[in-house]
């Protein structure tokens, strides 16, 4: 990636959503999974949230936001949120809130036989 | 300065800058030069004083980070860790060092598995990324014959089939390492410089898109380019129809498109003797009809030497931000 400071932090801070801080996370799994453009896949992800677009880039409203749904926190020194949804577990709830497959998700459920995988309302199970 | 120097201009010769820079990339690739309301809005953001600037709120974009990680923590999800909690990343990128698809397959198994124990302890997406390399396949690296020596010897055909060889064992490789990677629960999968070794790496690039969409209806597949224009190494080559050699950023991204790519990332190189502003005005022109005609998400490439940031490994926090501020305002893109 390069000099952190001069290329990542400096886009991110220039004109990121700021990734799982907020919904930049969502938003960029609607651009992946379903090639939706941005504006498309914010509307999308702020229409499942139940929120505004401006919305998914305040890490203040997000925070609650994604505590409320199990959508995974970062951790801050001493709130480490343990006892709550994180990394796979979070997946499992982006999965369910966005309404769509996730692979991880799918491969997780399962080798750990959990069921079969789910069938996303947008068509068909993960690849 | 494309160099990353600081240099001191004038507002006229800033313009200056703009002007020829947004002239130049419309000659070359045959599209409509800046507005003058948009080089007014570049000249604000380059005669700023400010250290940093960024995008009005509400207009930001998404950060793809092609290559996440800086080989300095200790190991790789450590990394991939620290850009998603300290660097707001929204995408992640698992790779290799040795970053093609031809190496990679060599060692799948181990890179699987990193993808697989990553995706259980990550949240946000992360895809697989390597380059597809078609220079990888020929004499002396592979078994192909070298079509660039074959072509000065003017044994042209021969050089033209030695590419198409390589091109079906490009696409098999990646396809293999996309089949290891959906397995271990990946994201998506990234071919990073697309058309590097010319139009049969683009076109090996675009059939492994079409088979994986097949195969894995809703992975995601990232194509980025390796520069603004396609070389004609072959020359003939075609992909539904349309001749690859010569494409600009606005016909790639159709060609994407049509393979099954849910993200397309123009590159646009850097001219390391000319201003950021000169640099940013002519990659906004290329820029900005691709993203008015593409149908998936737009994701410039904006490292070192590409996109207008500075060609040097510690870019200027004040260029990278106006880089960043002006490809989003005027080219409306998706993503970095």
């Amino acid at each position: 990636m390069g000099d952190p400071v001069g290329m990542s932090l400096a886009h991110t801070l220039a004109s990121g959503m700021g990734g799982m801080r907020a919904a930049g996370d969502l938003v960029a799994r609607m651009q992946m999974t379903r090639g939706m453009r941005l504006s498309e896949a914010k509307e999308y992800v702020a229409g499942r949230l139940g929120v505004s677009t401006l919305d998914l880039v305040d890490p203040v409203v997000m925070h609650d936001v994604r505590a409320e749904l199990g959508l995974g926190r970062i951790t801050v020194q001493e709130l480490t949120y343990a006892d709550q949804p994180y990394a796979i577990e979070a997946k499992f709830r982006i999965s369910e809130v966005l309404d769509i497959p996730i692979n991880s998700v799918e491969r997780f459920a399962a080798r750990a036989g959990l069921g079969a995988p789910r069938v996303s309302a947008a068509g068909g199970a993960a690849g | 300065m494309g160099d990353g120097s600081l240099v001191e201009t004038t507002r006229a010769e800033l313009r200056a800058d703009l002007e020829d820079g947004t002239q130049q990339a419309a000659r070359r690739a045959k599209v409509p030069p800046l507005e003058a309301s948009e080089l007014d809005h570049l000249e604000d953001i380059f005669c700023s004083n400010a250290r940093f600037t960024g995008v009005d709120l509400g207009d930001e974009v998404i950060m793809s980070y092609d290559g996440s990680g800086n080989a300095d923590l200790g190991s790789r999800m450590t990394e991939m860790l620290a850009y998603q909690t300290h660097q707001g990343a929204d995408m992640l990128e698992l790779w290799h060092i040795d970053y093609s698809y031809k190496a990679i397959k060599t060692i799948l198994s181990f890179e699987a598995h990193e993808m697989k124990m990553s995706q259980l302890n990550l949240t946000i997406p992360m895809q697989y990324g390597a380059m597809p390399d078609l220079g990888r396949y020929s004499k002396p690296d592979g078994p192909i014959p070298n079509w660039s020596e074959l072509m000065p010897l003017g044994r042209i055909e021969e050089a033209r089939a030695a590419q198409l060889e390589a091109g079906e064992m490009a696409t098999h490789d990646m396809l293999f390492v996309a089949d290891g990677m959906v397995e271990a629960g990946t994201d998506g999968l990234d071919f990073d410089t697309a058309g590097a070794a010319g139009d049969g790496d683009f076109l090996a690039t675009l059939n492994a898109v079409e088979k994986i969409r097949a195969k894995h209806p809703h992975v995601g597949i990232e194509v980025g380019m390796a520069s603004e224009f396609v070389l004609g190494m072959h020359g003939e080559l075609e992909y539904k129809g349309k001749r690859l050699a010569g494409m600009w950023p606005h016909q790639q991204v159709k060609a994407v498109a049509a393979a099954g790519g849910t993200i397309f990332g123009p590159a646009v190189n850097v001219n390391t003797r000319k201003s950021v502003a000169w640099n940013v005005s002519r990659a906004c022109t290329l820029v900005k009809r691709c993203c008015e005609e593409a149908t998936i998400p737009v994701h410039m490439n904006v490292g070192m030497g590409v996109g207008g940031v500075p060609m040097t490994a510690y870019p200027p926090v004040d260029a990278v931000s106006r880089v960043s501020k002006a490809l989003v305002d005027i080219t409306r893109m998706d993503g970095l």
